[in-house]
């Protein structure tokens, strides 16, 4: 029997460039008793940098449609795309907070027929992992430890900050994701500029891709220079420039793509044992090296 | 007619509330937001003179490309001493900005793959073919698969009136702008 019940919000990265990341984040919960349930109807999150950047008074109502549809089938939320947590619980939250504010977006809600009554939670899947479903348990299941392999841990933006919202202590010194790869095994080297934002965000890389692809160059060339292995990160968003930026990279400055990108899940499904083509790692445009895969 | 700090207090307040957007008031222009801002070690996107320049209602930051080479860190946000909301500061600037005009094209097409399938990034069928890939249904349960579902998302835009702002013309599914310049 399921120990948990989730909605999986999905977003628009992970289902429809990178499905790898929702089938090893389903098959990875599974295996520690957490069911997925899917929501109907669901659609972009909106981006908060993007859409929120463009039309606060739209980005909100579409996030509250969203809120709503897990508040119908009475469950938490959980996501894999900092974009998406950033908006659904900054979302949430301002709705909450703010009656005034809820009344309006319920007038343009009721339009379609939905209400937000702000009784859902918007989990990020890497807090499920830590808290949840608890570092133990983790290094229980790891059948192939990754004793040898240095993760470049790459945290994004929304997932941390605004920190008064998200709660997940200081964005200076986070821990969640260092956590997570000590638990199968793996060691996190400091680079440079480590909790630096990948570039996409804010609308930036739609508006001036090459402009974007300049953060994502120096965070990678800091990786390389630390002597990493891979990256292990929480957002849909941040792998396809990571990981898609790379090939525009070689394009762009003659950059090898050969630092690979994995979603947490992907890295830990990989130590619990699940093959390169379960994690749907075999699709991202950076290979994987055998040092991860033997 | 009020200042441009009035407007973005007035504007932002509606959502992130009126105490929260007041605190651009606090700015003492130290310049830590610049000094942490990682957008500025590359561009020429200065956060200090960005809050400057709305202080001082100068409505011409509205219409700076620079504007929009913040990525929305939350860098700034976070270290400010002042504790000014630096990021829903500079977001309710470049709402306003949109409101009077000023949007990228690239930004409208953004806009318009969320007013065609629900999505920002929709999918397609090579991406169909790598959800089978991986043991999932080739589409996800979202308003691309369910018409009815996208609709509700189309009826709220158009409650909005952000299709307009955008200049998305709904029956031929295009931005204005695309069938003025044939593009």
């Amino acid at each position: 029997m399921a120990e948990k019940e989730y909605a999986y919000f999905l977003g628009c990265i992970t289902p429809n460039r990178y499905p790898g990341i929702e089938a090893a984040t389903k098959k990875v919960f599974k295996e520690f008793g957490i069911e997925t349930k899917e929501m109907i109807g669901a659609s972009c999150c909106p981006a908060p940098g993007v859409f929120g950047s463009f039309d606060l008074h739209t980005w909100l109502p579409i996030a509250a449609r969203n809120l709503a549809i897990a508040e119908e089938m009475d469950l938490e939320i959980y996501v894999t795309c900092n974009g998406c947590y950033g908006s659904l619980q900054e979302a949430d939250h301002l709705l909450k907070h703010n009656e005034r504010l809820r009344k309006k977006v319920n007038e343009v809600l009721g339009k379609i027929g939905r209400e937000y009554k702000g009784k859902t939670k918007v989990n990020h899947s890497i807090v499920i992992l830590h808290d949840v479903i608890g570092l133990d348990r983790i290094k229980e299941a790891v059948k192939k430890p990754m004793d040898d392999v240095n993760v470049a841990v790459h945290y994004g933006c929304h997932f941390l900050k605004p920190s008064e919202v998200r709660g997940h202590g200081s964005p200076e010194r986070p821990y969640i994701l260092e956590d997570l790869a000590h638990a199968i095994g793996a060691k996190t080297p400091y680079y440079k500029d480590k909790l630096m934002c990948c570039g996409a965000g804010g609308g930036v890389r739609s508006f001036d891709a090459p402009t974007s692809l300049e953060w994502t160059r120096q965070k990678i060339v800091n990786m390389i220079e630390a002597g990493c292995d891979c990256i292990m990160h929480p957002c849909a968003f941040c792998h396809l420039q990571l990981d898609r930026g790379q090939v525009e990279m070689q394009n762009l400055f003659g950059i090898e793509p050969k630092m690979p990108v994995l979603f947490a899940t992907q890295l830990i499904g990989l130590a619990m044992g699940f093959s390169e083509k379960e994690l749907g790692l075999d699709i991202h445009e950076v290979k994987m090296p055998e040092k991860l895969l033997k | 007619m009020g200042t441009l700090l009035d407007e973005i207090i007035e504007y932002g307040g509606e959502v992130f509330g009126k105490e929260h957007m007041e605190t651009v008031r606090e700015c003492v222009q130290c310049g830590k937001c610049t000094g942490s801002c990682p957008s500025g070690r590359i561009t020429a996107y200065r956060t200090r003179k960005m809050i400057q320049m709305a202080r001082m209602n100068l409505r011409e930051v509205l219409s700076m490309y620079e504007l929009w080479f913040c990525t929305t860190c939350f860098t700034c946000y976070e270290r400010c001493p002042r504790g000014v909301k630096v990021t829903d500061i500079i977001r309710t600037m470049r709402n306003i900005a949109v409101s009077e005009g000023h949007m990228s094209f690239s930004h409208k097409k953004v806009a318009t793959y969320v007013f065609k399938t629900g999505h920002a990034v929709p999918i397609g069928e090579p991406q169909m073919k790598l959800r089978e890939g991986v043991g999932l249904d080739p589409m996800a349960p979202t308003t691309q698969k369910f018409p009815e579902q996208l609709e509700q998302v189309r009826e709220i835009v158009r409650t909005t009136g952000f299709d307009k702002k955008v200049g998305f013309d709904w029956e031929t599914m295009k931005l204005r702008e695309e069938l003025e310049e044939g593009k």
